[in-house]
C-alpha cells in the first residue's frame, strides 16, 4: 500500500508563556491509503495537533508533512485553503454546523468553493446526505436534529467534495453509546466501501476498536498497535 | 419593601454586568445623545431667532406703514403723512417734540464673513430722535453719525457677521462712499443686524425725495394704540396700518420659526424612533448575555416584576446618561452661536442660538421616553424567560 | 453571487437584532431623503438654473430698480440674443400667509422666449397677450389653489397701489404653464408689464431686473462685463451674473441652514455607523467557531472577509433602500411640503453612503474574522 500521508522528523513546539512545550517530537509517520487509524492518548499528548498538521490547519516547527503528494509545510495560507477544500474532510466533536443553514445548505458549503452550479451542488449534497442516511432531513435546521443526526450532516459535509482523507476529532465525544456506534459504523462503511482514509482522534477505547489500528500518542511520540 | 429590595438587588447586578456589554451600551447612550444634540440645535435656532425679533418689540411703541404693506421694505409714507402722525392724539411728547421717528429702510449688499457671499443687509435712515423713540440703543464704540454726512453706525451683530464694518472703515454702496463711525447695541434685538444713518442722506443717496417707509411712534400708553389707530383711520389724507412693535416683530418671526419648528419636530420624532431602536438593541443583547443570570435569580425566588423593573431602570439610566451628554454638548457647541439668515423683510437677521434650560429639560424628557420605551419590551421578554429552559441552554 | 444564500441567512441569524439595525438604517436614510429635499428647496433650485441665461441686477441691492430704458442698450451689446425684464410685485391672495407664491409683471412673448422650459399652449399665450388684465399661473400653484383658466382672482398688493389708491389688483387667468423639468418650480404668476406700469401709482418706468440669453458660442462672462461697463458711473449701475451664480449666491443668504442640515445628517450617520458596527461585531463574536469552520473546509481568508463585509453592506442596503424609497414616496405625494423634489444626485449619494457605511461598519469585525486563527477559534468551543 502506498502512503497517502507521510510525516518526516516532525516536531511541534508551542510557546506557552515563558515555557516551551514540545507537543510532538521528531515524529515519523506513514499513513497508508485506505487505512482507518484511531489516535488515542491523554489530554495534551498532541493528538489534535497531529490532526491539525495532517489537515493543513497548522504547520510543523521542524520537519515535513506530505499529504497526497502535496508538501503542506511549504504552502501559503491561501494554497492550504484551496488544498483543504479538495483533499480533506473534517469532522468535529461538536459538529460545527452553521445554525442558520438547513442540513443540505450546510453540506453544500464546501461546494461553494467549486465551479459547480446551484443544481449540481444540490445534487451532490443530496448524494452525500443519502450516504449518511439523512436524505429525508435535508430541509431541517441543525436545531431540529438530534446530536447523532447533526454529526451525520457534518460527515456528509466532510465527504461532499469527495476528499480521500477524513480527519475526525472526537467524533463521538458528545454522543451516547448507541448513537456513537452508529456513527462509527458509518465511518467504517466510508472506509471500506468508499475507500476513504480516516484518521480519528478519540478518548474512547471502544470507538478505537472500529479502526484498523490504533496509534498511542504520549509525550510527543507514537506507538502503533494493530487492531485485534 | 421586599419587592423594592429585590428590584434594587437585580438592578445592581445588571449594572455590574454593564462593562461586559460596553459596545452596545455605548451605542445606546450615543444614540440618545445625538437626538438631544440635534433637538437642541434646531430648537435653539428657532428660539434664538424668535428672541432676537421679539426683544425688539415693545407694546407702547407703534409701527405705522402704508396700508397692506407686510414689511417696512414694501411700505411707503410721505412727509406730509408723517406730519399728520406727529400731531395725532396718543403720541407721547417730550415738551413740544413728539416722540416720532420717520425712517427709510433699504437693503445693501455686504459680504457675509461665513460665506464671503453678498447678503441683503438692512440700511436704515433715521433722525437723531430715533434714539429717544427706541430706548435701548447704546453707542458702545465710536460715536453716532453726524447728520448730513455719508457715515453710519452699525449694529453689534451686523458688525460681527459681515465683512468690512469695523469703526473707521469705509465701504462703497453704488457711487457713494460711506464711513463706519460707531457701533451700537440694542439689547440683542434685531436692530443690531442693521446699519443706521441720517435719513436725509439716505433719501438723497437713494433718490427717495422726501419720502419714508415707516414711522415709529412712542405711545402715551399701551391703550393709546387704539386711539391713534382710530384717528388715522378716520383721516382721509392718510391710508396706513398701525400695529404695535411687538405684534409687528412677532409676525415677522412667525414664518421663519414656524418653518424651523415645522421641520424640526418631525425630525426629532424620527430620530427618537431611531434611538429607540438603538436602546432596544442594547437591552435585548443585555438580556441575552444575562439570560443565565436572570434564570438563576428566578430559580432562587426573585419575582418576574423585579426583573422587569430592573431592565427598564437600566435602559432609562443609559438614556439619561446619553441625554445629559447630549445636553452638555449642545450647550457648549451652540449656546450663543451666532448665525444669520434671510428674514421676512427680505434682509438678513443676525441672531444667537439660545440653548435655554427649558429646552434642555425638554431634551432630557425625550431621552427619558426613549429609555423607557426602549427598555420595556426587552424587560417583558426577560420577565417571561422560561427559567428551566434558560438554565439548561446556557 | 453563490455566497448570497449564506450571507442572507447569516444576516438573519438574530432576527430581532437585525430588524432593529435595519430599522435604524431606515430612519437614517428617510431623514437623509427628507433633509436633502428640503436643502434642495432652500438652495432655490440652483441646480436647475441656466448658465446660458444672465441676470442683470442693480449693483447696490437687488431691491433697487433699473430704468426700463436699459433694455435697448442691453440688446445692443454684441452677443446678446434676447432680453426681457421682470418686476417683483409682492402681493398675496386673500391672506398675507398665502404669500408663498410670487407674482411678476413681465412681457408675455419675450418672457416665454427666454424661458423655453416653461410649457404652455400657444393659444393661451396669445389670449394672455391680448388681455391687459390677463395672467398666467404655474401648474403647481394652480393646483394648490384650485384655479382654472377663466377664473378672475384678486391679488392684494403690498408695494404697488393702483393710481386710484386701491391695493387690489384683479386678473383673469388666461393660461396655466408647466415646467418640462421635474425639478422646476412653477409656483408663481405672470401678468402683463404694460398694464402694471400704467396702473401703478409710483415707480413707473422702472423694472426689477433684466434677463437675457447669450448667442450660441458667445462668452457669458465677457458679455456680463460688457453690460456692466456700459452702465458704469450712471445713477443705476448694474451687476450681471449667470442665473446659476445668482441662484447660488441668493441661496447662500439662508446661510447657516445648510450648515445645520449637514450637521444633523452628520450626527445621524455617526450614530448609524455605531449601531451597525456594533451589530456586526456582536454577530462576528457570536459565531467565531462557525467562521473557523468555513476556513477549515477551505474558504480563503479574503472570502471570509468578503462575506462579513457583504453582510454589513446588505443590512445597510436593506434599511437604506427602504428609507430612501419611503422618503421618495412621501416627497412625491407632496404630503409634507408641496414642491419638494428629490434630485437624482441625492439618490446616488445615498447609495454611495449605504455601501460606504456598510463597509466602514463591517470593516473591523470582518478583519477580525479574516485574521481568525482556526486552531484557536475551534479550541474556544472544545
Amino acid at each position: 500500500m502506498t502512503a497517502i500521508a507521510t510525516l518526516r522528523g516532525v516536531s511541534k513546539t508551542y510557546q506557552k508563556g515563558k515555557e516551551r512545550v514540545d507537543v510532538l517530537h521528531e515524529l515519523d509517520l506513514d499513513i497508508p491509503e485506505g487505512d482507518f487509524i484511531a489516535v488515542m492518548g491523554p489530554s495534551g499528548s498532541g493528538k489534535t495537533t497531529l490532526l491539525n498538521l495532517l489537515g493543513g490547519l497548522d504547520k510543523p516547527t521542524v520537519g515535513t508533512v506530505t499529504v497526497g503528494g502535496a508538501e503542506l509545510s511549504s504552502m501559503s495560507n491561501n494554497q492550504l485553503s484551496r488544498w483543504r477544500s479538495n483533499n480533506v474532510g473534517f469532522i468535529f466533536q461538536f459538529y460545527n454546523l452553521l445554525p442558520v443553514l438547513t442540513a443540505q445548505k450546510n453540506v453544500e458549503l464546501p461546494l461553494l468553493l467549486t465551479n459547480f452550479g446551484g443544481a449540481e451542488r444540490a445534487k451532490r449534497a443530496q448524494i452525500a446526505l443519502d450516504i449518511v442516511g439523512l436524505a429525508d432531513r435535508a430541509t431541517h435546521h441543525p436545531r431540529e436534529l438530534s446530536g447523532g443526526q447533526e454529526q451525520r450532516v457534518a460527515i456528509a459535509r466532510a465527504i461532499v467534495s469527495d476528499p480521500t482523507l477524513l480527519l475526525c476529532d472526537e467524533p463521538t465525544g458528545d454522543l451516547d453509546r448507541d448513537t456513537a456506534d452508529e456513527i462509527l459504523k458509518l465511518l467504517q462503511t466510508l472506509n471500506r466501501e468508499h475507500g476513504k482514509t480516516i484518521v480519528m482522534v478519540t478518548h474512547d477505547a471502544q470507538a478505537a476498536e472500529y479502526a484498523n489500528r490504533t496509534l498511542h500518542c504520549d509525550k510527543g511520540t507514537l506507538e502503533t498497535r494493530e487492531a485485534a | 419593601m421586599r419587592l423594592l429590595n429585590q428590584i434594587v438587588a437585580v438592578t445592581v447586578l445588571n449594572l455590574r454586568n454593564l462593562p461586559k456589554r460596553l459596545g452596545s451600551s455605548l451605542v445606546a447612550i450615543l444614540g440618545v445623545a445625538a437626538v438631544v444634540v440635534v433637538f437642541a440645535a434646531v430648537l435653539s435656532m428657532a428660539n434664538g431667532f424668535e428672541r432676537t425679533l421679539l426683544s425688539a418689540g415693545s407694546d407702547d411703541t407703534a409701527i405705522i406703514m402704508r396700508s397692506g404693506a407686510t414689511s417696512e421694505l414694501s411700505s411707503g409714507v410721505s412727509a406730509q403723512q408723517v406730519q399728520i402722525i406727529e400731531t395725532s392724539p396718543g403720541v407721547l411728547r417730550d415738551g413740544d417734540t413728539a416722540l416720532v421717528s420717520a425712517e427709510l429702510y433699504v437693503v445693501v449688499d455686504v459680504k457675509k464673513k461665513a460665506t464671503n457671499e453678498d447678503a441683503n443687509v438692512p440700511f436704515r435712515g433715521v433722525e437723531l430722535g430715533a434714539f429717544d423713540v427706541r430706548r435701548n440703543i447704546d453707542i458702545v464704540q465710536g460715536r453716532v453719525f453726524e447728520p448730513g454726512k455719508n457715515e453710519f453706525v452699525v449694529g453689534r451683530a451686523a458688525q460681527q457677521e459681515f465683512v468690512g464694518l469695523d469703526v473707521g472703515e469705509t465701504i462703497r454702496f453704488g457711487q457713494t462712499e460711506w464711513t463706519v463711525v460707531g457701533v451700537f447695541e440694542a439689547g440683542g434685538s434685531v436692530a443690531e443686524s442693521e446699519l443706521w444713518t441720517d435719513v436725509r442722506v439716505l433719501q438723497a443717496a437713494y433718490r427717495r425725495g422726501n419720502s419714508y417707509q415707516s414711522v415709529r411712534v412712542r405711545l402715551e400708553s399701551e391703550e393709546s394704540l387704539a386711539i391713534l389707530e382710530q384717528t388715522l383711520a378716520d383721516d382721509p389724507r392718510i391710508n396706513v396700518d398701525v400695529v404695535s412693535e411687538r405684534a409687528y416683530y412677532a409676525s415677522q418671526a412667525e414664518q421663519t420659526t414656524g418653518l424651523i419648528r415645522g421641520l424640526g419636530y418631525p425630525l426629532m420624532i424620527l430620530m427618537s424612533i431611531g434611538a429607540v431602536f438603538g436602546a432596544l438593541n442594547s437591552m435585548y443583547s443585555s438580556i441575552s448575555v444575562r439570560g443565565k443570570e436572570i434564570a438563576t435569580l428566578r430559580a432562587i425566588g426573585f419575582g418576574p416584576f423585579a426583573v422587569l423593573v430592573s431592565t427598564v431602570v437600566e435602559s432609562t439610566l443609559l438614556a439619561l446618561i446619553g441625554g445629559l451628554i447630549g445636553a452638555a454638548a449642545a450647550f457648549i457647541a451652540f449656546n450663543g452661536f451666532q448665525a444669520s439668515t434671510l428674514g421676512a423683510s427680505f434682509s438678513q437677521v443676525v441672531f444667537d442660538f439660545a440653548v435655554t434650560p427649558d429646552l434642555l429639560m425638554q431634551g432630557l424628557q425625550a431621552a427619558l421616553v426613549i429609555g423607557v420605551v426602549g427598555g420595556l419590551f426587552p424587560a417583558i421578554r426577560a420577565a417571561r424567560l422560561p427559567v428551566a429552559q434558560a438554565l439548561r441552554e446556557l | 453571487m453563490k455566497y448570497l444564500g449564506l450571507i442572507w441567512h447569516s444576516v438573519w441569524r438574530k432576527k430581532i437584532r437585525t430588524s432593529l439595525t435595519i430599522l435604524s438604517v431606515f430612519v437614517a436614510f428617510l431623514l437623509f431623503a427628507l433633509l436633502s429635499a428640503v436643502g434642495f428647496a432652500f438652495r432655490g433650485g440652483e441646480d436647475v438654473a441656466d448658465a446660458e441665461r444672465l441676470i442683470v441686477l442693480e449693483k447696490v441691492s437687488i431691491i433697487n430698480p433699473l430704468p426700463s430704458s436699459y433694455q435697448a442698450r442691453i440688446q445692443a451689446v454684441p452677443g446678446v440674443e434676447a432680453v426681457t425684464h421682470a418686476n417683483w410685485f409682492g402681493g398675496y391672495y386673500q391672506e398675507p400667509r398665502n404669500s408663498q407664491f410670487a407674482q411678476f409683471p413681465v412681457r408675455p412673448y419675450e418672457y416665454f422666449t427666454l424661458y423655453p422650459e416653461l410649457q404652455m399652449p400657444e393659444e393661451q399665450l396669445r389670449a394672455w397677450a391680448n388681455n391687459r388684465e390677463g395672467a398666467v399661473v404655474g401648474s403647481q400653484m394652480a393646483e394648490a389653489l384650485g384655479w382654472e383658466v377663466g377664473d378672475r382672482i384678486p391679488i392684494t398688493a403690498t408695494i404697488f397701489p393702483k393710481t386710484d389708491g386701491s391695493m387690489t389688483w384683479e386678473f383673469d387667468i388666461e393660461g396655466i404653464f408647466a415646467s418640462d423639468d421635474p425639478r422646476g418650480v412653477t409656483n408663481f404668476m405672470l401678468f402683463d408689464y404694460e398694464y402694471f406700469d400704467e396702473a401703478r401709482a409710483h415707480s413707473r418706468g422702472q423694472v426689477g431686473w433684466y434677463i437675457l440669453r447669450v448667442e450660441d458660442g458667445a462668452d457669458p462672462v465677457a458679455i456680463a462685463n460688457a453690460i456692466d461697463r456700459q452702465f458704469e458711473n450712471s445713477p443705476a449701475e448694474t451687476d450681471t451674473s449667470t442665473e446659476a451664480a445668482f441662484a447660488a449666491s441668493f441661496a447662500a443668504q439662508f446661510g447657516n441652514i445648510a450648515l445645520i442640515v449637514s450637521l444633523i445628517l452628520g450626527a445621524v450617520f455617526f450614530t448609524l455607523l455605531l449601531v451597525s458596527g456594533n451589530t456586526m461585531s456582536q454577530s462576528v463574536r457570536e459565531r467565531i467557531s462557525e467562521l473557523a469552520v468555513l476556513k477549515t473546509v477551505g474558504f480563503e481568508d479574503s472570502t471570509v472577509l468578503g462575506i462579513v463585509l457583504s453582510e454589513s453592506v446588505l443590512i445597510m442596503l436593506l434599511g437604506g433602500l427602504l428609507g430612501l424609497g419611503t422618503g421618495w414616496l412621501l416627497i412625491q405625494s407632496g404630503g409634507l411640503l408641496p414642491g419638494l423634489y428629490l434630485p437624482a444626485s441625492t439618490i446616488l449619494l445615498a447609495l454611495a453612503f449605504m455601501i460606504g457605511a456598510g463597509v466602514l461598519a463591517g470593516l473591523f469585525p470582518a478583519l477580525k474574522a479574516m485574521r481568525l486563527s482556526i486552531i484557536d477559534a475551534l479550541a474556544v468551543r472544545a
